[in-house]
C-alpha cells in the first residue's frame, strides 16, 4: 500500500522533474530567439518572378530600445536617435505616440499570439502619429481609437506593416503628404471611413491588406502613382476607392492601379459620418473612381457586390462639394483591363435603380458609368453587364506587368544644404534679427564680432549658446540654444567669412 | 523830415512783416517738408541681399522640401513660394508709404490704422472701421508673411499684392483715395519725389512717381513681413525642449484626425490657402456674408471663406472674419460645437467635411489654446518711422 503510494509520488515526482527540465532545456525561450528583421529592408514584390530580390532602405545603424509591458512607448520614442529601433514587447499601452524624428522603426514583438496593444479606450486621438521621414511601424495590434491607428503628416520612406487594426476612428492607416511608401499585410476591420487611406502622396504601393466591415476598404485620394495589389476588401460599403476631393492643396489623382484584389461581397451598411464625403457611397459598391484619371483596374475578382461591381463617375454625381476651380472633378482616361466579375447587382439602391429599370433591367451593373470624362478605354466590354460604357473604345494595353511597383528604387534623399548654406540661413534667417554688418541694429555689428572672434569659431559657438552680456550699453542677447550644434558651428565660420 | 520817418517807418514795418512772412513760409514748410534720411541699403531681418540689390528670402524652411512643392505638409516641410527679390529701397520706401495716411483720401488713414504692427498687423476690432468712423462688414487680416499667400482678402478675390492694396485704397468705404488724386499728392510732396527717385533709380531723376512703383513699393514692405521663429518653430526644427508638455498635447490635438486642425491650417504657414464653408455665426444684427460666393459668382461657396494663417492669431483676436469669437478658446470651441450648428435655418451651406463632431473634452481645448500661443513670434518687427515724408503724423 504505503510503496505503491511511494511509487505513486516517485512517479508523480519524476515526472514533474521531467517536465521541468524539459521546459528548462527543450522548449524556446521566447523573446531571446525571436529574430531581428532587418526591419529597414522590403522585399519588392513581383520584382522578377524567381527571386526576390531585396531593396534596401537604409542601412541599420542604431541602437535597440526595447519597451515591456507597463513601460511606456513615448518614452522609447523621446530616447530614440535616427536609425534606432524601438521593439515593444505584448502588453497593452493606452498611448499616443508621436513620432517627429527621422528613421525610426518600431516593431511589434508578437510572442506566443500575445500581441504587444495599443489601446485608445475610445478617449485617445491617435495610436501613432509621425511626421519624420523613413517611419516604420510594424507588428502591433491597434484598437479602439477616436482619430487614427497609424496617421502620417508628411514623412517620406514609410513602411507601416503586418499591423492588426480595429475601431481606430476615422481612419486605420492614414499617410497624407508623403513620397515612397509601402503598406502590407495589414488586416483592419470597423473603420467608420477608410481603412486604408493614401492621402494627397505619390509613389504609394498597398499590397496584401485585409480590409473588412468598413465604410471603405482603401482609397486613393489625391494622389499619384499608386499600385493597390493583392489585397482582400471583403464586406465593406465601398471596398476600393480612387478619389479626386476639391478643396484640398494638392488636386489630382492618377496614374493609379487596382490590380489582382479580391473585392467580394461589399454590402455593409454605410456607418460614415455625416459629412464625410464616403457617408454617400451606396453600399454594394465594389470599385469606386470619383473624378481620379488614368485609373487602371487589373484582374480583379469583383463578385457578390449587391449595387456595382465597379462604379465610375464624376464629382457632380458622386459628392457634389463646394466647388474648386483649380480642381478638375471628371474621371478621365479610365482602362478596364480583364477581371472576373460575376453575381454583382443583385440589389441595387434607389438611383441605381431607377437608372436599370430605364434599361428593363432589375440589378444593378457589374460596370456603371455616369456623369463626365473622356479617353475611357475597356479591354472586352462584351464580357460584363455594363451602364454607359457607350463611349468607351478599346483598351490600347492588354495588361500591366511591366509596372511591378510604384515604390522608387532608393528613399527619397532628404534636401541636403552645405554647411555654407546652413551658415546662411541661419544668420539672415535667425541673427539678422538682431545682426547687421557694418551697423548697429539692436545687437553689435556683425562686423565687430568678426573681429573679435578671428580664427575661433568655436568662441562664437559657446557666445551663441550662453550669452555673457559684455557690454553696458547694449541689451542682453537670449540665449540661442535652440540651434543644432550643425547650425551653430555653420553660423560661426559663416560670420567669420562675411565681407558685407 | 515826417515824409522821412514815415518811409523808414513803414520800410522797417514792411521789412518786419517780410520777415515775418518769410519766417512762417519757411518754418511752415520745414514743418511740411523736414528731411527724410536716405532709405535703408540693407535688407530687412529673413532676407539677404545678393550682388544685383534684391532681397532674397531666407529663413530654415528652406532646408526641407515640401510634396509637389506647395509648401504644405508636416513639420519639416519647405514653405510655398514667397514674393521676395525686391531692392532694400523698395521695401523701406514701402514701408515710409504704409505708415502714411497721406495715402488716404482725406489724409487721416494709413494702412498702419488698420494693420497695427503690435496687434499682429490687425487692428483688435471685430470689424474694422473705415472712413467717417464708419464701421465696416469684415476685420482685417494679419500681414504676417503675406507674402507667402496666393489669396488675398478673406473671400480671396486678390491673386497678387498689387491688386489686394488697391481694394482699401481706392474703397469708397476705406482710404476713398483715387489713382489720380494719390498720383498728385505724392508728386506735389519733394520727399517723396526724391525717395521714388531713389527707390527706382533707372528711371530719370526728374520723372513723376507712377502708380505702379506706389504698389510695388508697398507690396515689396509687406512681403517683407516675416514670422517663422516661433517657439513652435524651434521644435519643429528639432528642439523638442522649445514646447512643453500641455503645449506638445495641444499640437497633437491640433494635428490629430479628430480636431482636423491641421487639414486646413498645414504647417509651415499654417494654412493650405484653399477656401472653406465652416458656417462660423455673425456677430449679433449682422446678416450672414455670402463670403466667396460674390467673387466667384458661384452658390457652391456661399459661406466661404480662405483659411487664414494661424500664425501670431494670439495677437489678432476677435476671431472670424467678422469677429463674432472674442478669445481663441471661443473660437476653438466653434469646431466642436457640430457641424453647420450656427448656419441660421433659411441657410443651406455646404459646410467643408473636415467640419463634424470631433467631440473635444475642455482639457483638449484648452491645450490646442496652449499649442496656438507657440505660434507667437514678432522678433522680425518693422520700425515704425518717427518722420514721415508726407510731414503728418503716423496715424495707428
Amino acid at each position: 500500500m504505503k510503496s505503491a503510494l511511494l511509487k505513486i509520488i516517485g512517479g508523480i515526482l519524476l515526472l514533474a522533474i521531467g517536465v521541468y527540465l524539459g521546459k528548462t532545456f527543450l522548449s524556446s525561450s521566447t523573446s531571446e530567439t525571436v529574430p531581428i528583421p532587418s526591419t529597414l529592408k522590403y522585399r519588392n514584390v513581383g520584382l522578377s518572378s524567381d527571386t526576390t530580390q531585396v531593396a534596401q532602405k537604409e542601412g541599420f545603424t542604431g541602437n535597440i530600445i526595447e519597451v515591456k509591458k507597463g513601460g511606456s512607448i513615448q518614452e522609447a520614442v523621446k530616447a530614440a536617435n535616427p536609425g534606432d529601433l524601438i521593439r515593444v514587447f505584448p502588453g497593452t499601452y493606452s498611448e499616443n505616440v508621436y513620432i517627429d524624428k527621422d528613421n525610426i522603426s518600431l516593431q511589434g514583438v508578437v510572442v506566443k499570439g500575445e500581441w504587444p496593444t495599443l489601446d485608445g479606450k475610445k478617449e485617445i486621438n491617435d495610436a501613432f502619429l509621425y511626421s519624420g521621414n523613413g517611419i516604420l511601424i510594424e507588428n502591433f495590434k491597434i484598437i479602439n481609437y477616436k482619430g487614427n491607428g497609424v496617421m502620417g503628416q508628411a514623412g517620406n520612406n514609410f513602411i507601416i506593416r503586418n499591423n492588426w487594426i480595429i475601431d481606430t476612428g476615422v481612419y486605420g492607416i492614414f499617410p497624407q503628404y508623403g513620397k515612397n511608401g509601402l503598406i502590407e499585410h495589414n488586416v483592419l476591420s470597423k473603420i467608420a471611413d477608410a481603412a486604408i487611406y493614401v492621402g494627397m502622396c505619390d509613389n504609394v504601393d498597398v499590397l496584401h491588406n485585409e480590409v473588412f466591415d468598413n465604410v471603405a476598404g482603401i482609397e486613393i485620394e489625391n494622389s499619384r502613382h499608386c499600385l493597390v495589389e493583392n489585397n482582400y476588401a471583403h464586406n465593406n460599403t465601398g471596398g476600393l476607392l480612387a478619389f479626386v476631393t476639391p478643396g484640398l492643396p494638392i488636386k489630382t489623382t492618377f496614374d493609379v492601379i487596382f490590380r489582382n484584389n479580391f473585392v467580394v461581397n461589399n454590402n455593409h451598411e454605410n456607418f460614415g459620418a455625416p459629412g464625410s464625403t464616403v457617408a454617400g457611397i451606396p453600399p454594394g459598391t465594389g470599385i469606386l473612381i470619383m473624378a481620379a484619371d488614368d485609373v487602371i483596374i487589373e484582374n480583379n475578382i469583383i463578385t457578390g457586390n449587391d449595387n456595382t461591381g465597379i462604379t465610375i463617375v464624376d464629382l457632380a454625381t458622386g459628392a457634389p462639394k463646394a466647388n474648386d476651380p483649380n480642381s478638375e472633378g471628371n474621371p478621365d482616361r479610365v482602362v478596364i483591363l480583364d477581371n472576373i466579375m460575376f453575381d454583382n447587382g443583385n440589389n441595387p439602391t434607389g438611383e441605381i435603380k431607377a437608372i436599370m429599370l430605364t434599361q428593363m433591367d432589375t440589378k444593378g451593373p457589374d460596370i456603371f458609368a455616369y456623369g463626365g470624362g473622356t479617353g475611357s478605354t475597356i479591354r472586352d466590354k462584351n464580357k460584363y453587364r455594363t451602364f454607359g460604357l457607350g463611349d468607351y473604345g478599346v483598351a490600347q494595353i492588354t495588361d500591366t506587368k511591366n509596372i511591378t511597383t510604384f515604390m522608387l528604387d532608393a528613399p527619397v534623399p532628404p534636401r541636403s544644404v552645405s554647411e555654407h548654406e546652413l551658415g546662411e540661413l541661419t544668420y539672415y534667417g535667425v541673427c539678422a534679427g538682431c545682426h547687421a554688418f557694418g551697423t548697429r541694429l539692436i545687437g553689435v555689428d556683425t562686423k565687430i564680432i568678426k573681429a573679435i572672434y578671428h580664427n575661433n569659431p568655436q568662441g562664437i559657438v559657446d557666445y551663441i549658446t550662453n550669452p555673457l552680456n559684455l557690454r553696458e550699453d547694449y541689451p542682453e542677447m537670449p540665449p540661442q540654444d535652440y540651434l543644432s550644434e550643425e547650425a551653430k558651428m555653420a553660423v560661426a565660420q559663416y560670420i567669420l567669412k562675411m565681407t558685407n | 523830415m515826417k515824409n522821412k520817418n514815415t518811409i523808414i517807418k513803414s520800410s522797417v514795418f514792411g521789412l518786419l512783416l517780410c520777415g515775418l512772412l518769410m519766417y512762417f513760409f519757411i518754418s511752415n514748410k520745414s514743418a511740411n517738408y523736414s528731411d527724410i534720411t536716405i532709405l535703408n541699403s540693407n535688407c530687412p531681418p529673413g532676407f539677404m541681399l545678393n550682388e544685383n540689390n534684391e532681397c532674397v528670402s531666407k529663413n530654415f524652411y528652406q532646408q526641407y522640401d515640401s510634396p509637389n512643392n506647395k509648401g504644405v505638409g508636416g513639420l519639416q516641410t519647405g514653405l510655398p513660394k514667397v514674393r521676395d527679390g525686391f531692392t532694400p529701397q523698395e521695401i523701406d520706401l514701402g514701408r515710409y508709404l504704409f505708415f502714411d495716411p497721406v495715402l488716404s483720401g482725406d489724409g487721416t488713414m494709413s494702412c498702419a490704422t488698420c494693420h497695427v504692427p503690435d496687434k499682429g498687423f490687425s487692428d483688435g476690432l471685430a470689424t474694422s472701421i473705415g472712413k467717417n468712423n464708419k464701421k465696416l462688414d469684415r476685420g482685417a487680416p494679419t500681414l504676417w508673411n503675406v507674402g507667402y499667400l496666393n489669396r488675398l482678402f478673406w473671400d480671396g478675390r486678390a491673386t497678387s499684392l498689387e491688386e489686394q492694396l488697391e481694394g482699401p485704397l481706392f474703397s469708397e468705404v476705406e482710404m476713398a483715395n483715387t489713382p489720380e488724386n494719390l498720383l498728385s499728392t505724392l508728386n506735389n510732396i519733394d520727399n517723396y519725389r526724391q525717395l521714388f527717385a531713389e527707390a527706382y533709380p533707372e528711371r530719370g531723376k526728374k520723372e513723376a512717381i507712377k502708380l505702379n512703383e506706389v504698389f510695388t513699393a508697398l507690396a515689396a514692405f509687406q512681403s517683407s513681413l516675416v514670422s517663422l521663429n516661433s517657439r513652435y518653430d524651434r521644435y519643429a526644427h528639432g528642439f523638442h525642449e522649445a514646447l512643453n508638455s500641455k503645449e506638445i498635447e495641444g499640437m497633437n490635438v491640433f494635428r490629430s484626425f479628430v480636431a482636423r486642425c491641421a487639414e486646413c491650417h498645414t504647417p509651415p504657414l499654417f494654412t493650405n490657402q484653399q477656401l472653406a464653408v465652416i458656417g462660423t455665426p455673425e456677430p449679433d444684427g449682422l446678416p450672414l456674408d455670402p463670403g466667396a460666393e460674390i467673387p466667384f459668382n458661384d452658390k457652391t461657396l456661399r459661406g466661404a471663406f480662405k483659411v487664414p494663417s494661424l500664425r501670431n492669431i494670439e495677437k489678432t483676436a476677435p476671431y472670424m472674419h467678422s469677429g463674432k469669437f472674442a478669445t481663441l478658446r471661443e473660437a476653438v470651441q466653434f469646431y466642436t460645437d457640430g457641424r453647420g450648428h450656427a448656419v441660421p435655418d433659411n441657410e443651406n451651406l455646404i459646410i467643408h467635411w473636415h467640419i463634424w463632431e470631433p467631440q473635444l473634452s475642455d482639457y483638449e481645448m484648452d491645450r490646442l489654446v496652449d499649442f496656438l500661443k507657440t505660434l507667437t513670434d514678432e522678433s522680425f518687427t518693422p520700425k515704425i518711422p518717427e518722420k514721415l515724408p508726407s510731414g503728418l503724423k503716423v496715424s495707428i
